[in-house]
């Protein structure tokens, strides 16, 4: 066991490792760089042909934000500060990235976080109902609602939220930052709506997964032995079905909130939450390296956090598997 | 009663000639036994034969507006979906649109799929340290979410439709290499992949002859739901500012920008371009959990 653990979180390293190495090669190999474009004054266009730019106060500009260093050398300094918990500081407003993304976690991770709890309060019920009553009107209820719910796209449903609110009730949601230990009420007002979205999303997902996953389950043949037992059905479903049933679930959890991420990112565009996607993507349009490189490691420390964890768990749960 | 009916039928599929008759049958069935499965591919169809014909089905110019009282008008006989702030009509715009979520869709599936098909079949094949590192990338790969990766992808790519497209194939290369990889894995276990090789057939030969039909049904059926998702990307990218830029018409960006702002005095703008996006989705994935259905149950619940 103690062997699979490191050999895991190894990998995860390496995973994590791999993908910052390529975000930040790209990012720097590709003409156009941030000093560049700090210079570029705003009527020139990105090729910025015939550019003004004064080719001394650009190689300056690099210096100072050490962008003349052979390439190799600047990724061994970010890995190194990276480790020390130093992200450097952001290209655009001055400040410390970490204080940026500091600033901006709070309202992401609450949008996250609601999204993936109704996702599972809802979606594993109704994954076990609609499998134990299979083929009856909840049963083609569920498939038609998952069917739609993953063609319809998240930021659309948003887009009509508001519209919608607008238009019949004259309402919309409150703006600004709203965390939720100083404004809990207005926070919840706005969280809940990009949380619904992508929770509707993910709930199609998980019910869809669970009753699948239970259906197999019951077809089993300890299932049918239970049921010769003369076990009343109640039993059979809870004590031997679902729990079976739910081990596989536990990786498809981990799976969701991979999309639920990403999800988060477009919705607070659309609702203008200032979260850490916003910060991403505008970050991505002003081309401010460190913040994107700070938040794609986040992000991809958090994506190897939880697979390793659902892998885990997985194992934990389920004594046939050996985890060796 | 049933006699009648039953002849006519007969000669009609017969009027087809042969090979005709059999793709007639096997479509009939088809949609008898799927029903949801017909309908994704109507929808599949409607939309490829509309794309194509463009300039044929819109009525005016998707690009260039009429004159100013056009503007902002809702729905009527004369537009179909109404019209935007410049006056242009909306049903063409959606319809020309229809050709790049297509193309662009298709393009990077295609280069995806090849990939990972390509390093699928190498890694399965081969095994060993190949397999090794090919893993990693991909388990690296994978640790972001599509959308997520291909934003990035085309972050640094520095945007335009180039970077959207190898940033969404790349996005959608795991997935096929995957599942290929998996399948040769075990196809490699038969017993005619040794007999093959003792008899001295080449590597390339083996593969080709006989691991490829296995996995071919498979990777159709990846293939259609992930077409499916990368026209949700590809709009979500739009939508952002990141994905296809003009002059290509695409319904994701015609959601964002100028739409939002009238959306409240228009609210046809946003509507009917939304509806495009979520019915050519909807018809990739039922014609794919169709064909789930029919050639491979072990996907089913994915």
């Amino acid at each position: 066991m103690g062997a699979y653990v490191i050999r895991r979180c190894l990998a995860g390293i390496v995973a994590i490792l791999m993908t910052v190495m390529l975000v930040f090669f790209l990012l720097r190999i590709l003409p156009g760089d941030v000093a560049y474009q700090m210079l570029l004054r705003p009527w020139e266009g990105a090729a910025g042909f015939g550019s003004g730019i004064d080719p001394t106060a650009l190689d300056t500009l690099r210096k100072e934000l050490g962008l003349d260093k052979p390439l190799h050398v600047q990724f061994v300094e970010f890995v190194w500060n990276t480790a020390r918990g130093d992200f450097g500081k952001s290209l655009y407003s001055g400040n410390s990235v970490w204080t940026e993304i500091r600033a901006r976690l709070p309202m992401t991770l609450q949008i996250a976080l609601t999204a993936q709890f109704i996702a599972i309060s809802l979606g594993i019920p109704i994954g076990i109902i609609t499998a134990i009553k299979q083929d009856s009107w909840p049963d083609y209820l569920l498939r038609v609602w998952t069917i739609f719910f993953l063609a319809i796209p998240g930021f659309w449903i948003g887009i009509m939220i508001l519209l919608g609110g607008l238009m019949f009730f004259e309402w919309s949601p409150p703006v600004g930052r709203n965390v939720l230990w100083e404004s809990p009420l207005d926070s919840f007002r706005q969280t809940i709506w990009p949380a619904l979205v992508l929770a509707s999303h993910s709930t199609a997902i998980l019910a869809r997964y669970t009753r699948s996953s239970m259906l197999e389950v019951l077809r089993e043949d300890y299932i049918r032995t239970a049921r010769a037992k003369g076990l009343k059905e109640q039993v059979v479903v809870v004590r031997h079905a679902m729990r079976n049933a739910l081990i596989p679930v536990v990786t498809v959890i981990g799976l969701s909130f991979g999309t639920l991420v990403a999800g988060t990112v477009i919705l607070e565009r659309v609702f203008t939450i200032p979260g850490v996607g916003n910060l991403f993507l505008n970050s991505i349009t002003t081309r401010d390296y460190p913040v994107v490189q700070a938040i794609v490691f986040l992000v991809a420390c958090t994506f190897v956090v939880t697979n390793i964890v659902v892998d885990f768990l997985y194992g934990w749960l389920d004594p046939r598997i050996s985890l060796a | 009663m049933a006699e009648p009916a039953r002849i006519e039928r007969a000669s009609a599929i017969r009027s087809l000639g042969h090979e005709g008759a059999r793709w007639a049958l096997n479509a009939i069935t088809f949609a008898r036994r799927k029903p949801l499965g017909a309908m994704g591919l109507l929808i599949c169809a409607t939309f490829l034969t509309t794309g194509l014909l463009a300039a044929v089905v819109s009525p005016y110019d998707p690009n260039f507006g009429g004159s100013a009282k056009e503007r902002l008008q809702g729905p009527s006989i004369n537009h179909w979906f109404g019209t935007d702030e410049l006056g242009r009509d909306l049903f063409s715009r959606v319809v020309s649109g229809t050709m790049t979520s297509l193309k662009v869709a298709f393009a990077c599936i295609a280069i995806g799929s090849f990939s990972g098909f390509i390093l699928g079949i190498v890694s399965g094949y081969f095994g060993g340290w190949v397999d090794l590192v090919l893993q990693r990338m991909t388990e690296s790969l994978q640790a972001f979410p599509g959308i997520l990766l291909a934003l990035t992808l085309v972050a640094v790519l520095g945007g335009g439709l180039g970077a959207v497209i190898i940033a969404i194939s790349v996005a959608f290369t795991p997935g096929p290499l995957r599942i290929i990889r998996g399948v040769v894995l075990s196809a490699k276990q038969n017993v005619y992949v040794d007999a093959a090789r003792v008899i001295g057939a080449s590597h390339v030969r083996i593969m080709l002859r006989h691991i490829l039909p296995n996995v071919l049904a498979t990777f159709l059926v990846l293939a259609s739901v992930a077409l499916g998702s990368a026209i949700l990307v590809e709009s979500s990218l739009s939508f952002l500012g990141l994905g296809v830029p003009p002059p290509h018409p695409s319904w994701g960006r015609m959601l964002s920008g100028s739409a939002q702002q009238y959306a409240l005095a228009a609210p046809w703008m946003v509507i009917f371009p939304g509806v495009a996006i979520s019915l050519m989705v909807l018809g990739f994935n039922l014609l794919g959990d169709a064909l789930r259905d029919i050639w491979d149950p072990r996907l089913r619940g994915r």
